[in-house]
């Protein structure tokens, strides 16, 4: 799904990635780890098309219907539109602004992008209750204001509940598990688990082994001075959890 | 006292904005200012013969302006005595506003269009008055009956067509030109004419007061809710005409009525007056709800043009539990300078006033409000939104005064400025006055900025960035459009995207 090669990026003139070769599949689950500073907000960040970032070389292939389309090309709200998804490690405040008419703009948006049919705000309701409910997530988050007043854990969940609205085919989950105790994560991974499937790709950014015990993960990768240094299956995880990230790379 | 925050990291993800008391500047270059300069869709003229005085300001022009609507003697002396007022006053220079000096001797005091007949259809009056119309989107036709409208239109200066007369006379509301009402109720006008603002209030109410020209008067009778949503839309059409609009509101007791007020304005490349007066009356328990929604021609980029919009717009809550309630969406005009006040008077009544002022390009904006309070148990609240964008300059300025008489007055205010990009500025002036002790008053203020990180949150869930800002902006200002009518708050929402908006595409 996803074609990421040899990429060098900067931000205010300060290289953050050196170098990244990955290759994500439809319906595979990636892991990637690695020390602060490594370079891995960075990368989901130059995904989801943040503009502070200089790409100095290297491509990006994203492939839609069999088609392979340079993401660099694609706008912010375009790569979103087209399936892409980054969950952030510290969601934004909106004041004022509705998480319900903010969740039924981006999906309407979504829809009409799509040709697909809007929702008024009644449907639309029943819809995202039926969707948060069915992650064991609390619908009281909706009637908020945009994050405004979130608890650290309830921040993360609504990130996964807008994964779960919009139904994205690319997720790259920035530090998703940190700051949330073990029932939070609970909640969150499960959500993760349940979005999983064949059509779908999703990259769990993760300082921690903890979130992999409640999500199985095709590949583990483990990122260094902005360069993949390590690529396993999920034993390669637990060997970063028994001795650090030290003797890689 | 500004202060310049001068930071342009989108990096950084929480970016600190420097506010000292309520004064707030923010300096950036990001690319958005684009989406904060989209030219008024509004700027057209229709070309209407109209007959028009020469320029210029004398007795003679307000004794001829006043032989022309045919007035009776009281109302040429009310003109008289408020011109030798106006003669002896000076400018107010208190405002944080600058602009060139106005040359009172430049302006022409009346212009009417020419067939000046009444109509009696809708099918009588000129088409090319109906297309402006239309393009305005005024809908001066039976959809807006159904839509429970009824429409005073006024064409610079005088009313040209009042739809839905007969259905408000079933009620016995009076709803008409302001001219038509001195003809046909003169005791109305005589009792409450310049009793809430009188023509010695201040420099343009003076002005106002000489030479106004037309706007409307509406009547509710005791214990009548209006069944209809009354609504008037001012527009300036012939270039270098002065706008001198009088409103007159009575709410006799237990009577019930929204008002609604739209302006728009062609593109003019000489600054034009508008000086408007508006009173209220609140009889006991009355209720009048009056919503603005102002988008008079702003001027270019470079300042050049728009409207210069010294308004005087007051409430009397007169009887016991009466209530007076200001909604106003300021979004044009180069210079706004205008509070709505209220009066509290009677024991128990209230006064409200939710605003939001928006200003971009070189606009500047100098409002807010002032609750009197004076009977015992007055309540006032008031909510002001102010946005910036551009270079534009937006001054809240507020007074809540509370004389010893005021026992157990309440007043709550909040105040919230939001800066765009660019080298805006945000500025409040709020006054507390309380001669009592038995009074609570409540001051709550705010500034922030839309942020780049918030655009960006926003753009990467597939909005579009006009998008993004439209929500911001709408979320921010939720409060006073909640109470707009709702037919209103749709406009109002789709005026702000429009002077908020890329036009992209």
């Amino acid at each position: 799904m996803i074609y990421i090669e040899d990429l060098h990026a900067e931000i205010e003139g300060k290289s953050v990635l050196n170098g990244i070769n990955l290759v994500v599949k439809a319906g595979e689950v990636h892991a990637i780890m690695g020390p602060n500073g490594a370079g891995k907000s960075s990368l989901s960040r130059i995904i989801a098309g943040h503009p502070a970032y200089n790409i100095r070389s290297g491509s990006i292939e994203y492939e839609i219907n069999l088609k392979k389309k340079n993401l660099l090309d694609m706008g912010v709200h375009e790569r979103a539109l087209n399936g892409i998804f980054m969950s952030f490690q510290y969601p934004v405040e909106v004041n004022g602004l509705s998480n319900m008419e903010f969740l039924r703009s981006a999906f309407n948006e979504l829809s009409k992008f799509h040709g697909s049919e809007e929702l008024d705000a009644l449907d639309f309701a029943e819809f995202a209750e039926k969707k948060i409910k069915a992650l064991g997530m609390n619908t009281d988050l909706l009637e908020r204001e945009l994050n405004v007043a979130f608890s650290g854990g309830e921040k993360k969940q609504n990130e996964i509940i807008q994964m779960a609205i919009l139904s994205p085919r690319l997720c790259f989950l920035d530090e998703t598990d940190s700051g949330l105790d073990i029932d939070a994560l609970r909640t969150v991974a499960s959500g993760i688990e349940s979005f999983t499937n064949k059509h779908r790709a999703i990259v769990i950014i993760t300082h921690y082994h903890r979130i992999l015990e409640y999500v199985n993960v095709d590949k583990v990768h483990i990122l260094k001075d902005g360069r993949i240094v390590s690529s396993g299956d999920s034993s390669l995880a637990k060997e970063i959890e028994k001795h650090g990230y030290k003797n890689l790379g | 006292m500004e202060k310049n925050n001068k930071n342009n990291n989108l990096s950084k993800a929480s970016d600190t904005l420097v506010t000292e008391d309520a004064v707030a500047v923010y300096d950036d270059k990001a690319e958005t200012k684009e989406i904060l300069a989209r030219e008024n869709s509004t700027g057209f003229v229709t070309a209407i013969e109209s007959e028009t005085f020469e320029k210029g300001l004398n007795e003679d022009v307000i004794r001829r302006l006043s032989a022309i609507k045919k007035e009776p003697e009281f109302i040429l002396e009310f003109r008289l005595r408020a011109y030798s007022l106006w003669k002896k006053m000076s400018e107010p220079t208190w405002a944080s506003i600058r602009y060139s000096p106005i040359d009172f001797n430049d302006i022409s005091y009346y212009s009417a269009p020419k067939s000046k007949k009444k109509k009696q259809s809708m099918d009588e009056v000129d088409e090319e008055l109906l297309k402006t119309f239309e393009r305005l989107g005024v809908p001066l036709s039976e959809q807006k009956r159904l839509a429970g409208v009824a429409v005073d239109a006024v064409f610079d200066s005088v009313s040209v067509a009042t739809t839905h007369q007969k259905e408000l006379e079933k009620h016995g509301v009076i709803f008409c030109s302001f001219s038509e009402a001195v003809q046909k109720h003169p005791e109305l006008i005589k009792k409450y004419l310049g009793k809430v603002v009188p023509a010695s209030d201040n420099y343009y109410a003076a002005l106002n007061a000489a030479v106004f020209t037309d706007g409307s008067f509406c009547y509710i009778p005791k214990g009548v809710t209006c069944p209809l949503d009354l609504s008037t839309y001012f527009r300036i059409n012939t270039a270098q005409t002065g706008q001198f609009e009088r409103t007159l509101i009575v709410a006799e007791p237990d009577s019930f009525v929204n008002y609604l007020e739209g302006c728009t304005a062609p593109i003019r490349d000489e600054n034009q007056l508008h000086a408007a007066v508006v009173e209220l009356i609140a009889h006991e328990r009355a209720v009048i709800n009056y919503s603005t929604v102002q988008n008079w021609y702003s001027g270019d980029e470079h300042g050049k043009g728009g409207i210069y919009n010294f308004v005087t717009k007051r409430g009397l809550c007169q009887g016991k539990g009466s209530k007076i309630s200001w909604t106003q969406v300021e979004a044009g005009s180069a210079i706004t300078w205008k509070y709505p006040s209220v009066i509290l008077k009677g024991d128990d009544s209230i006064g409200e006033f939710y605003s939001v002022a928006l200003t971009n390009k070189k606009m500047q904006a100098d409002t807010g409000t002032k609750m009197i309070h004076v009977g015992k148990n007055t309540h006032s609240k008031i909510i002001s939104k102010g946005i910036s964008a551009d270079e534009s300059h937006n001054v809240y300025r507020g007074l809540v005064k509370v004389a010893a008489s005021a026992s157990k007055a309440r007043n709550f205010t909040q105040c919230d400025s939001l800066l765009t990009f660019d080298k805006c500025s945000a500025h409040t002036y709020p006054v507390i006055e309380v001669s009592n002790n038995s009074s609570t008053i409540e001051h709550e203020a705010s500034t922030s900025r839309i942020s780049e990180e918030q655009l960006l949150y926003l753009e990467m869930r597939g909005l579009s960035r006009e998008l993004a800002v439209s929500l911001i902006i709408n979320g921010f200002c939720k409060e006073v459009f909640n109470k707009l009518p709702l037919e209103f708050s749709v406009e109002a929402v789709r005026l702000l995207e429009m002077k908020l908006e890329n036009s992209v595409g």
